[in-house]
C-alpha cells in the first residue's frame, strides 16, 4: 500500500507478530461471518427435516415462514415509500434551502433520530403515534374503503401495519437522508451555477443538475435503509398487533401478519426444542434477504463512489 | 405588474432574476409569510366552524398557504417561479413533518420518564417487587458490564482489522474483507443474537442464556462500525509522517505504534465512542441470548442477567397487576437509554474536539 518497502525487507519478530495479528483479526472477520451463515443452517435443519405436523402452525416450516416474510417486506416497502420522498426532500433542504449557517446544526438534528434505540420507537409508536393514527384509519376506512389497502375494519387502537411501516419510516429517515446529503454536496459547483447561469430558477437547477448527479446514491441509500427496515425487531415487535398465519393487504386493520425479526423476538424466549430450530430458520430466511439487499445496494453505491472523483 | 415591485426598492436580488422571467416582476420578499399568515387566518376562522385538531389545523395551514402562494405567482410571476416557490415550500414543510417525531418522541419519553426517576431506581433491583417502587438498578450494571465486554471483544479486533486493511492489506483478501466489513454492516441485531445462541448452545446445551453470549451477539454489530470508521480515519494520517519514520529506521509495527495510532488517537476515540452507542440501545440480540431477571447478576459467565433495553421492554409487555407501575419503570428506563446514547454521542464530540491534531509545529 504505502510502497516504502526496503530493498531486503527486514522482517523483526515485532513486524511479523504485528502484522499476522492484524491479518488474523481480518480473517477473523471472514470466520465470523461464514460462522453466522453455518449456525444459522445447521439449526434450521431439524426444523427443515421435521414432519410438517411438528412445526408450529402444523403445515411445515415454509407456510410458517411464508406469512412472516410476507409482513416483513410490507412493512419494509411502507417504510421505503413513506420514507424515500421525505428524505431526498430533507436531504436537498440541508444542502441546498436552509440557511447555511443553520445548516450544520439541522443535520445534527436529523442524525440525533439515528441515534435513538429502536426500542424506544416502539414505545413512541404504541403510545404517541398509535392513538393519533387511529382518527385517519377510520376516515381512511369509510372515504378510501374502495381500496383494498384500506378496506378496514379500522383497528380501534392503531396499532397496524401501517402505524408500524411509518415508525420504520422514521426509523430509516436518517440513513437515506444522510446518504442523499453527502452525494448532492458532492454535485460540482460548476454544473450548479452553470445550469443558474443559464436561468435556471433553484428548482429547476436541482432538477437539472443535482438530482441525475445524485440518483445512483439516493437509490444506494434507499435500499440500505430499506435493508434496515427488514432486520428492525422491537419497534415492530411492540407497535404491531398480530394474528398469526395471516397474509393481507389490508394495512389498517388489527388483524395482521408479523415479521419475522419481531416474530422471533417475541416468541423465541418462551421457545425450546423444534420451535427454536423453526425461528432460526426464519432467521435464515431473513438473513439471506438482507444480505442480497445490502449486497447490492452496496454495489450501487460503490459504483457512484468510482464515478464521483470524490475519493 | 410594475406597481407590485414599486413600493420595496430591494426586489431585483442579482442571483434571482435569470432572463427568462421577465414575464412579470418580482413578488416583495414579504410574500410568503403574508401568504401564510393569511392561511392561517383563514384557517383558524374555519377551526371556529369545525373544531380542528392540531394536525389538521397545521396540514390545512400548509397547504392552502402552499396553493395560495402558488396561485398568486403564477399570475405575477410567471409558470417557472411559482413551481420554484412551490418546491421551496414543500421541500421546507418535508423537513418540518421530519422535525414533528424527534420532537414528539423527546418530549414523551423525558415527561412520561421522569416521573420514577428517583434515588430508588438506581439502587434497588425488582426482587420481591409487586407493584410500586423497585428499580432497575440490576439492568443498569447489566447493560455496562455487557457494553464493557463487547467493547473489549470488538475494539482490539475491529482495530486491527483497520490497521490491517489501510496498513498491510493488498489485493484479494483485502477487497473480501472490506466486502463483508460491509455486508456486516447490514445485519439484522436479532439474525446475531441468533448466532451467538446457536454458537453458545453447542457449548451449554440448548436454552443457553449468559451474558458473555450477549456480548459475543453485540460484537457481531459492533465490529463492522469499528472497522469503518477506524479505516477512515486511518486513511486521513499523512503518509508523509510514516515516510519519515521509515527514513529514520523505525520497523513498521512501531511506525504503526508511535506515530501512525497517536495521530489518529482523537477519529479512533470518536469512532469507537460512537460505536459503543450504537449497540448500547440493543435490544434484539439480548433478548434471545440474555434474557431477563429479577435479581441482581452481575457474572457475565454465570446465566441470565438484566439489561436496560430488555428490561424496559418486559416492563413494558408483561407489566403484572396493576400495571401502571411496571409501565412507568419501563418509560424511565427508556429514559435512561436515550440520556446514556445522547451522552456517548456529545463525548464522542468532544474527544474528537480534544484530541484533534495540532495544525501548528
Amino acid at each position: 500500500m504505502t510502497g516504502v518497502n526496503p530493498s531486503p525487507p527486514v522482517r523483526r519478530l515485532g513486524d511479523r507478530l504485528f502484522a499476522g495479528s492484524a491479518r488474523g483479526a481480518g480473517i477473523a472477520i471472514l470466520v465470523v461471518l461464514a460462522g453466522v451463515a453455518a449456525f444459522l443452517v445447521v439449526d434450521s435443519v431439524p426444523a427443515l427435516v421435521a414432519p410438517a405436523a411438528d412445526v408450529p402452525g402444523g403445515k411445515g416450516v415454509f407456510s410458517y415462514v411464508g406469512p412472516l416474510l410476507f409482513g416483513t417486506v410490507i412493512a419494509a416497502v411502507i417504510a421505503l415509500v413513506v420514507a424515500t420522498p421525505l428524505g431526498v426532500a430533507i436531504a436537498l433542504f440541508l444542502t441546498h434551502y436552509a440557511p447555511r449557517r443553520l445548516a450544520q446544526g439541522l443535520g445534527y438534528v436529523v442524525d440525533l433520530l439515528a441515534a435513538i434505540p429502536s426500542i424506544v420507537f416502539g414505545f413512541w409508536g404504541i403510545f404517541w403515534l398509535a392513538p393519533r393514527m387511529v382518527p385517519f384509519y377510520a376516515w381512511a376506512e369509510e372515504h378510501l374503503g374502495f381500496i383494498p389497502l384500506f378496506a378496514g375494519p379500522a383497528s380501534a387502537t392503531g396499532r397496524t401495519m401501517l402505524t408500524a411501516g411509518v415508525v420504520l419510516a422514521v426509523m430509516i429517515l436518517p440513513i437515506i437522508s444522510a446518504i442523499s446529503r453527502e452525494v448532492f454536496a458532492q454535485v460540482p459547483t460548476l454544473h450548479r451555477e452553470a445550469a443558474l447561469a443559464l436561468g435556471a430558477t433553484r428548482w429547476e437547477m436541482i432538477r437539472m443538475a443535482v438530482l441525475p448527479y445524485g440518483r445512483s446514491g439516493v437509490i444506494g441509500g434507499a435500499m440500505l435503509g430499506l435493508g434496515r427496515a427488514l432486520g428492525e425487531t422491537l419497534a415492530i415487535a411492540l407497535v404491531l398487533s398480530v394474528s398469526a398465519g395471516t397474509m393481507t393487504f389490508n394495512l389498517i386493520s388489527s388483524t395482521n401478519p408479523s415479521t419475522i425479526a419481531a416474530n422471533i423476538a417475541l416468541q423465541f424466549p418462551e421457545s425450546s426444542g423444534l420451535d427454536v430450530h423453526t425461528l432460526i430458520a426464519s432467521g435464515l430466511a431473513l438473513f439471506a434477504l438482507t444480505l442480497v439487499v445490502n449486497v447490492l445496494a452496496r454495489a450501487v453505491v460503490n459504483r457512484r463512489a468510482d464515478f464521483s472523483g470524490a475519493n | 405588474m410594475s406597481q407590485t415591485t414599486a413600493g420595496v426598492p430591494e426586489t431585483t436580488t442579482p442571483t434571482q432574476v435569470p432572463g427568462g422571467l421577465r414575464t412579470g416582476g418580482r413578488l416583495p420578499r414579504w410574500t410568503s409569510w403574508a401568504v401564510f399568515a393569511g392561511a392561517l387566518a383563514a384557517v383558524a376562522l374555519l377551526d371556529l366552524a369545525v373544531a380542528l385538531n392540531t394536525a389538521l389545523y397545521v396540514l390545512f395551514t400548509a397547504v392552502l398557504g402552499t396553493v395560495a402562494l402558488f396561485g398568486l405567482s403564477r399570475a405575477a410571476e410567471g409558470r417557472r417561479t411559482a413551481l420554484d416557490r412551490l418546491v421551496t415550500c414543500v421541500v421546507a414543510s418535508a423537513f418540518g413533518l421530519a422535525m414533528v417525531p424527534l420532537v414528539s418522541l423527546i418530549y414523551e419519553v423525558v415527561s412520561r420518564g421522569i416521573a420514577r426517576l428517583d434515588g430508588e431506581f438506581f439502587t434497588f433491583s425488582l426482587v420481591g417487587v409487586v407493584g410500586e417502587g423497585g428499580g432497575a438498578y440490576h439492568a443498569i450494571f447489566g447493560t455496562l458490564i455487557i457494553t464493557g465486554l463487547t467493547a473489549l471483544i470488538s475494539v482490539p479486533i475491529g482495530l486491527l482489522t483497520a490497521i490491517y486493511l489501510v496498513e498491510y492489506g493488498a489485493g484479494r483478501l483485502k477487497r473480501a474483507i472490506t466486502f463483508l466489513v460491509d455486508v456486516m454492516t447490514g445485519i439484522p441485531s436479532i439474525v446475531a443474537g441468533l448466532f451467538a445462541y446457536a454458537l453458545f448452545s453447542i457449548f451449554f446445551g440448548p436454552g443457553v442464556r449468559l451474558g458473555i453470549a450477549g456480548s459475543v451477539a453485540l460484537s457481531v454489530l459492533m465490529v463492522p462500525v469499528v472497522v469503518r470508521s477506524a479505516e477512515e480515519v486511518l486513511k486521513l494520517v499523512p503518509n508523509e509522517l510514516r515516510e519519515a519514520a521509515y527514513a529514520l529506521g523505525v520497523p513498521k509495527w512501531r511506525t504503526i505504534v508511535k506515530v501512525v495510532l497517536p495521530t489518529a488517537v482523537g477519529g479512533l476515540g470518536t469512532g469507537i465512542t460512537l460505536a459503543v452507542a450504537r449497540v448500547v440501545g440493543e435490544t434484539a440480540p439480548l433478548l434471545v441470548t440474555v434474557g431477563i431477571t429479577n435479581a441482581t447478576n452481575l457474572n457475565p459467565f454465570d446465566g441470565r442477567m438484566a439489561t436496560l433495553p430488555v428490561y424496559a421492554f418486559y416492563q413494558l409487555t408483561q407489566p403484572g397487576v396493576p400495571p401502571e407501575f411496571a409501565i412507568d419503570r419501563a418509560w424511565t428506563a427508556a429514559l435512561l437509554l436515550i440520556v446514556l446514547v445522547m451522552v456517548l454521542n456529545v463525548v464522542a464530540r468532544l474527544i474528537s474536539r480534544l484530541f484533534a491534531p495540532t495544525t501548528g509545529r
